[in-house]
């Protein structure tokens, strides 16, 4: 009895991801086994070099891929093909190439566009539509296209398309890549002012130590090191294992 | 580049044509070609009115004439046709300066001539005055297949996208020294364009993943609340009406 109220007194983890496998089509076996778990509110950085399998685990986190053996849950829904429809509202994935996000006409039906799959509609569609553009600083641009958005608004935007979903965590993929610094500083300030539950993928270390109190690193398919972002980008001989680095100039 | 907010054929302006929903135009340029094509081809005057019955939308629309002239030249070609007909058509005939002209192909070709510009004409005027995003949503709101104008919406959005990309492959071949001439040298062209087919097939599973991931099921949502008024139905049509008029004369008088 006390442990069934335990339960419902302390919220779930935003994600919980168990001894999760899964190998491509190809055979070639991209997680061997991975164990992640992030409360709510909190800013986690998921570091590693390209072909660690990074991209793979987030594709995972949605259900877009399935897992070989293991689970994923998201504020204790565990991911499943029943399940996969509510589960898409609650990740929030923003892609990399927002080119590749943004698909609509004009920024507000892109906005819109996730909301409306999630049967949002009328009014409190366009509600959603102005707090979402309101939250990245781009009511301004509702109507333009796409195309004819600076990089950084574009990224501003995709980011917009997620958060209209309301969702319980967001996945940043390579959020700081094609930036020029102000638009990088600037999307750091709009991330930092969320206040949401985020999962940053990122080579960008000293990115990940503004934005994220931990860090998780992922090499070949597996969580080598979990802590603090600054204790881990000072581990200098655990960074050159995994083929990372700080660039040129900075020291922890 | 990289304005994909205006195609050549359309004129933005604040007219009552231009503020008219989509659909409305659709089906009135629609049943205004019908009207045309219904006239029977001997009702020369019929024809008359109907220019009349353009240049009164232009003027509704502030359309300069000439503007849509110069657009309606792409109609050329299909006229060669026409021009054709009264030597190769059937007899009787008639002479005319010197030249043995057969009369069922002189009608022929005034049928096809007037009718096709009509028709080309009554086009230009739909697109001047509906951007291209909006005769897309005309055709969802006219329940035309959703997959079709998906296909469509994506293309609008992606062709730029795409030229971009061409165009900054090229550069990178023409920085190479690449400087095609000749047949024979069009190679490095050809498997570019290779390439960037298999570019463009990579970007559309990136864009279905990302809009997988934000709940879609295969059919687009509703996103506008606008509503299509009565009114606006009425003032749409009103040209039609006066088109269908002009095709029952000229079935009376032909």
């Amino acid at each position: 009895m006390t442990l069934q109220q335990d339960v419902h007194v302390i919220a779930p983890p935003s994600l919980l991801v168990r001894d999760l496998l899964f190998a491509y089509p190809d055979g070639h076996q991209a997680l061997h086994g991975v164990d992640l778990r992030i409360e709510p509110g909190e800013r986690v950085a998921l570091l590693g070099p390209n072909g660690a399998g990074k991209t793979t685990l987030v594709l995972h986190l949605n259900g877009i891929l399935a897992p070989g053996a293991g689970t994923v849950e998201i504020a204790g829904l565990s991911v499943s093909r029943t399940t996969v429809q509510e589960i898409r509202r609650r990740v929030g994935i923003v892609f990399q190439d927002p080119d590749d996000q943004l698909f609509m006409p004009t920024v507000r039906e892109d906005v819109a566009f996730g909301p409306a799959n999630f049967g949002v509609s009328g009014d409190a569609l366009a509600a959603r539509v102005a707090e979402a553009l309101a939250a990245v600083g781009m009511e301004d641009q509702a109507d333009r296209s796409p195309l004819h958005l600076s990089g950084g608004q574009r990224r501003r935007v995709a980011l917009a398309t997620v958060l209209a979903c309301d969702p319980e965590i967001l996945v940043l993929d390579e959020p700081s890549s094609n930036l020029d610094p102000v638009a990088r500083r600037e999307l750091a300030e709009v991330l930092l002012g969320l206040g949401r539950t985020m999962l940053m993928v990122t080579h960008d270390l000293p990115y990940a130590l503004q934005l994220c109190p931990r860090s998780v690193i992922l090499d070949d398919g597996i969580v080598v090191a979990d802590g603090p972002t600054r204790e881990l980008l000072a581990d200098g001989e655990l960074l050159a294992r995994h083929r990372l680095e700080l660039p040129y100039g900075f020291h922890l | 580049m990289g304005a994909g907010h205006v195609h050549p054929l359309h004129l933005p302006r604040e007219s009552v044509v231009h503020r008219l929903p989509p659909q409305v135009k659709i089906v009135a340029a629609f049943l205004g070609v019908i009207c045309v094509v219904a006239t029977p081809r001997e009702a020369f005057p019929v024809f008359g009115g109907y220019v009349l019955l353009l240049l009164a939308v232009w003027a509704a629309a502030r359309i300069p004439v000439g503007w849509i002239l110069r657009r309606s030249v792409i109609e050329l070609p299909f006229v060669v046709l026409a021009v054709l007909l009264p030597f190769t058509g059937p007899d009787p005939r008639i002479d005319w300066l010197g030249l043995s002209l057969s009369e069922p192909g002189l009608l022929g070709a005034w049928n096809i001539l007037v009718k096709g510009t009509l028709g080309v004409l009554t086009s230009l005027t739909l697109a001047a005055t509906t951007p291209m995003r909006d005769l897309l949503v005309g055709l969802q709101r006219l329940r035309a297949p959703a997959l079709v104008t998906t296909i469509a919406t994506l293309m609008l959005r992606y062709l730029d996208v795409i030229s971009g990309e061409a165009r900054r492959m090229r550069l990178a071949r023409i920085s190479r020294g690449h400087d095609p001439r000749f047949l024979w040298q069009a190679g490095a062209t050809a498997r570019g364009i290779g390439a960037l087919f298999l570019r463009s097939y990579e970007r559309g599973e990136r864009v279905h993943l990302a809009m997988l991931s934000r709940g879609w099921t295969g059919a687009m949502p509703v996103l506008t609340a606008d509503t299509t008024t009565r009114a606006d139905w009425v003032r749409g049509l009103a040209p039609v009406a006066v088109a269908a008029v002009l095709a029952g004369t000229g079935w009376v008088i032909a």
